[in-house]
């Protein structure tokens, strides 16, 4: 019963991804896609923290912004390559999660989120304040991505590029979801004590998850690093936090799909609205309002809701 | 001596907006879970309804009057057409609610009034006052003291009215507290007014000082949940005592150790203090509704 | 998935209606992407105002080529990545034949490889030296850069012979930006920085920066605050809160009227180097630029209904080089506009006179910037 679900997941986000290049007339749009495939694969990894574990993170673009700073000042300081870089920034966000994780996920509720939400703003401040070393809030060149001797370049590339990463991290996270771990998070999300009466190492498995979710974050940020060829600290700041917060709950916390539509939702959403001019952030909010009121679940979960019904009527 | 002092006054001024900010927290807290992340929109329209009244000929407490008014319609919207048709959804999706009513108050305020910054004089001039040393503008004395009035007189409100108690009781156990006869609406409804007219308050206390425009309210949320959180969410003295410690830690910080990263200082306190007492300073030992 | 194609779809026909058919009197469309909202939205807004104004006014006479021109103006929020797609839009959907615009150096300098890329020009309105150095074939700007407001500063303090100084900026890309130049080329005029304090956005009280600055051993003899916003208006009300008793500079990203406004009698003593907009009124009647700073104070004062800044002022000088090079060029070619962009010579703007160069894509020297001062509230030209 669960792999259906689960299969039907991963086939729907390969159809689309299959069949939009085909649909877009143009490389802005191919461009937008992109955006959202990026921004998704974060979302999707922290919904394995928020919808999974039911651990707020409000600083998660700070692992964002690790990524993306990464495959800049890799190559800028080191002399590294960015593939390399790229890497290294996944290890240093995982680090880092490992490290503060462990205090940290101790804390409950909104404790954690704020506890969290310093964790990015600290990752800011040095992204923006250092500009000896990362260009400050004006921003850096990242430079292109070279692999095996093939110059990386195009709004079409890079839409697969990305998009596969992001079929990557759909997969990994619904196998994630089935394996003993994912068992051990539901159970601590509905009740730590109970999880740990069942035996569950509840802080092992919370930090795990952590990190897993850190690398999701870290890997977005340096594919929109490398897609954009420049990072400002903008990547890193407590609006992208919540932006990502935003797409998880709005999409669904708990879906896979809900992460990604989440995230199509909030990047797509922007461009239609600019029709309204200076009533852009009014609808923006509005529509938000209205989401979450109507379909409190979130989209994914609360239309999945209303189709059974359906098929029984 | 005198530099430290100059610390202090600077820390207490803009700690006791963070104080009221958290206050304002609080109480939507305690009456529903929610955290309200456009509790900072009221400190802006609290500012910007006054200066935009003061421009247009009405007299200063009339303009501010006005914008308490304005804050408080604003509050009591937000619970009735934006929280209470999402009631019984979990706590994240009224948080995010909250974030999008924030956004809709921003963008609506940057049409109807403009995206320059702003003020309104002082209430008592702008001469400093020397104090051993190093000087405070009397409008600092106007923050202090307007915000520890809003203090005393919500604790006078809490302990000595009924509705007050209605609303302590509620905080404790809403189930318990409809049993025994209480309107829980009413009292959902009256927190966010008050909340309102807390938030309204606090930006006309402090525009003078700081000044005021459409974007104001973002980083004051901000600010004010970490207060809010350092003092330990749900307890009214720990906002205040959280607000003032977050205001005092940020100015130290910027005159002892480094302006660049005051904030940065601010926070690794806030976790350490986080570790030590997880929740928070005055926070209750109770489980965590979830 | 279908809520997806939804969106997707529905974003694809917000796009639709921008994209007109191209025949023959089909309008000349210019793009821009500006901060209108966010934190750079003080010098976003009035960009926007001036550009929205003056494309009507053209209209009016008659357009451009015999033909309308039509704005597509998008609104970054101050978010690089942001004004990236927009830019992406603008080449690929609109088809823009050219771009004014980009509030801050951030954005610009993640548009800039957009537009290189399309061949379009683009006339950024930031003050960042490394927008157009090293020069871009199609990338130009019309402010003085950070670079030239720490030197005019530097060259009125050398005349006053003050050489301790004490830095205090935001943490904003404008702050950070001239922060750097001013350390930079302190040396050159044998300014020493003994104090460098900085503040973040948002933040409102800097007494603990003064009072830090004011106690650096040996003192300061001058304070210079490089910001714009809101962040200058409280380090000059503080600055007077502490009795610093020593001259206060602020930067061209306070030039206008709000920043006396907001300030107060704090601003009195106040210098700053602007361009000669702030100062239309007092300049001599044989100034070149006299005539045009004038009319755009008027135009913009009597429709905008706020006072005019210098940053609409860029905005103005942008369009107008922008819309004499495609007459001199008689083409909506990129690279034929390009080429007339830079052949500009002589070209009288609210900045300054503009001389561009294939090597020059700014145009204006030291003389642009004018020193002023604020007495009895107002501006005041002193050199």
């Amino acid at each position: 019963m669960r792999l259906a679900p689960r299969h039907a997941t991963l086939l729907l986000v390969l159809a689309v991804f299959a069949a939009l290049p085909f649909l877009l007339p143009s490389s802005f749009h191919l461009r937008v896609a992109t955006l959202v495939w990026v921004q998704a694969l974060a979302a999707v990894g922290l919904n394995l923290l928020m919808g999974l574990a039911g651990q707020v993170s409000l600083g998660h673009a700070g692992f964002f912004g690790i990524g993306a700073y990464a495959v800049a000042l890799g190559p800028r300081h080191l002399g590294l390559d960015p593939l390399l870089s790229a890497l290294a920034g996944l290890v240093l966000s995982g680090l880092l999660a490992l490290v503060v994780g462990r205090p940290i996920l101790r804390l409950r509720g909104h404790y954690l989120a704020v506890a969290t939400l310093g964790l990015g703003i600290l990752v800011w401040l040095v992204l923006n304040s250092e500009v000896g070393l990362t260009g400050g809030p004006d921003g850096i060149q990242v430079p292109r991505l070279v692999l095996f001797g093939w110059r990386v370049a195009g709004a079409e590339t890079w839409y697969w590029i990305t998009g596969l990463a992001l079929l990557l991290g759909v997969w990994l996270a619904l196998n994630l979801e089935d394996s003993p771990l994912g068992r051990a998070l539901r159970a601590l999300h509905d009740s730590e004590v109970a999880a740990r009466v069942a035996g569950i190492d509840v802080a092992r498995a919370k930090l795990v998850v952590f990190v897993i979710a850190a690398i999701y974050a870290a890997l977005a940020g340096s594919l929109l690093a490398l897609f954009n060829r420049f990072v400002t600290p903008q990547v890193a700041d407590f609006l992208h936090s919540i932006e990502l917060v935003t797409m998880v709950v709005i999409g669904g916390m708990g879906s896979t799909l809900g992460a990604i539509v989440g995230a199509a939702i909030l990047t797509v959403l922007p461009q239609a609205l600019t029709v309204f001019h200076d009533y852009e952030h009014a609808v923006l909010g509005l529509m938000i309002i209205l989401f979450m009121i109507f379909l409190r679940q979130g989209i994914v979960p609360g239309l999945v809701a209303l189709l059974p019904r359906r098929a029984v009527a | 001596m005198d530099q430290l002092l100059q610390f202090v006054f600077s820390g207490l001024t803009v700690g006791a907006v963070y104080a009221l900010v958290a206050l304002g927290f609080t109480l939507i807290y305690n009456a529903s879970d929610v955290i309200n992340f456009a509790q900072g929109e009221f400190v802006m329209l609290g500012g910007m309804v006054t200066v935009f009244a003061y421009a247009a000929g009405v007299p200063l407490p009339l303009a501010a009057l006005l914008a308490v008014a304005v804050a408080v319609a604003t509050g009591l919207a937000l619970h009735r057409f934006a929280i209470e048709p999402a009631r019984g959804a979990n706590a994240v999706t009224l948080i995010i609610i909250t974030i999008g009513a924030s956004i809709l108050i921003r963008g609506i305020a940057q049409i109807v009034f403009d995206k320059q910054f702003h003020r309104f004089p002082s209430f008592s001039g702008e001469d400093p006052i020397a104090v051993l040393g190093a000087s405070i503008l009397p409008q600092s004395l106007w923050v202090l003291g307007g915000a520890a009035i809003i203090v005393a007189l919500l604790w006078l409100f809490m302990e000595k009215t009924l509705l007050g108690k209605a609303v302590r009781a509620t905080a404790a156990n809403r189930l318990a507290a409809r049993l025994v006869g209480i309107d829980t609406a009413l009292v959902l409804a009256l927190a966010f007014g008050v909340s309102g007219a807390i938030g309204a308050l606090a930006g006309i206390l402090v525009t003078p000082i700081t000044l005021t425009s459409v974007t104001v309210g973002t980083l004051l949320a901000l600010k004010g949940f970490a207060a809010a959180m350092l003092g330990g969410i749900g307890n009214p003295v720990g906002a205040v005592a959280g607000g003032l410690a977050l205001g005092l830690l940020e100015a130290l910080a910027a005159g002892f150790i480094s302006s660049t990263y005051k904030d940065a200082v601010a926070f690794v306190v806030i976790i350490a203090v986080l570790f030590v007492l997880p929740q928070g300073l005055f926070g209750k030992r109770a489980v965590e509704r979830v | 998935m279908q809520r997806r194609q939804f969106f997707a779809g529905m974003a694809a026909a917000a796009m639709l209606a921008f994209a007109a058919p191209g025949h023959a009197q089909a309008p000349i469309r210019i793009g821009s992407v500006l901060s209108v909202t966010g934190p750079a939205s003080f010098l976003g807004d009035p960009e926007a105002r001036t550009l929205r104004l003056y494309i009507d006014r053209i209209n009016q006479a008659g357009g451009v080529l015999g033909r309308r021109l039509e704005l597509v103006l998008y609104d970054d929020g101050g978010d690089a990545n942001r004004a990236r797609t927009f830019a992406t839009r603008l080449v690929e959907d609109d088809r823009v034949i050219a771009v004014v615009g980009g509030t801050t150096t951030g954005t610009s300098m993640a548009m800039i490889p957009v537009f290189e890329e399309a061949k379009i020009p683009f006339i950024s309105l930031a003050g960042g030296i490394e927008i157009i150095e090293p020069v871009k074939p199609f990338t130009f700007k019309t402010p003085h850069t950070d670079k030239m407001a720490c030197e005019k500063i530097f060259d009125d303090l050398r005349k006053r012979g003050l050489t301790r100084v004490g830095l205090i900026s935001g943490t904003g890309g404008f702050g950070a930006s001239m922060r750097n130049q001013c350390l930079r080329v302190a040396g050159e005029f044998g300014i020493q920085i003994v104090a460098d304090e900085r503040y973040g956005p948002g933040d409102t009280d800097m007494t603990p920066q003064l009072t830090r600055m004011r106690n650096v051993p040996g003192g300061v003899q001058a304070v210079i605050n490089a910001d714009f916003g809101q962040g200058p208006a409280i380090v000059t009300r503080n600055f007077a809160q502490l009795n610093m008793g020593v001259p206060l500079y602020q930067s061209h990203g306070v030039a206008s009227r709000s920043f006396i406004e907001l300030a107060g009698a704090a601003a009195e003593g106040v210098r700053l180097p602007a361009a000669a907009l702030l100062v239309a009124e007092q300049l001599p009647d044989n100034d070149p630029q006299k005539r045009v700073v004038m009319a755009y104070k008027q135009l913009y004062e009597s429709t905008q209904n706020q006072p005019v800044s210098t940053f609409g002022g860029h905005a103005y000088d942008g369009l107008m080089i922008l819309v004499e090079a495609i007459k001199r060029a008689n083409s909506t070619d990129g690279t034929r506009i390009r080429d007339a962009i830079r052949a500009t010579r002589g070209f009288v703007g609210t900045g300054g006179v503009v001389n561009m160069s294939a090597t020059d894509h700014m145009g204006l020297d030291l003389s642009a910037f004018r020193m002023i001062e604020i007495r009895n509230g107002t501006w005041k030209l002193i050199d």
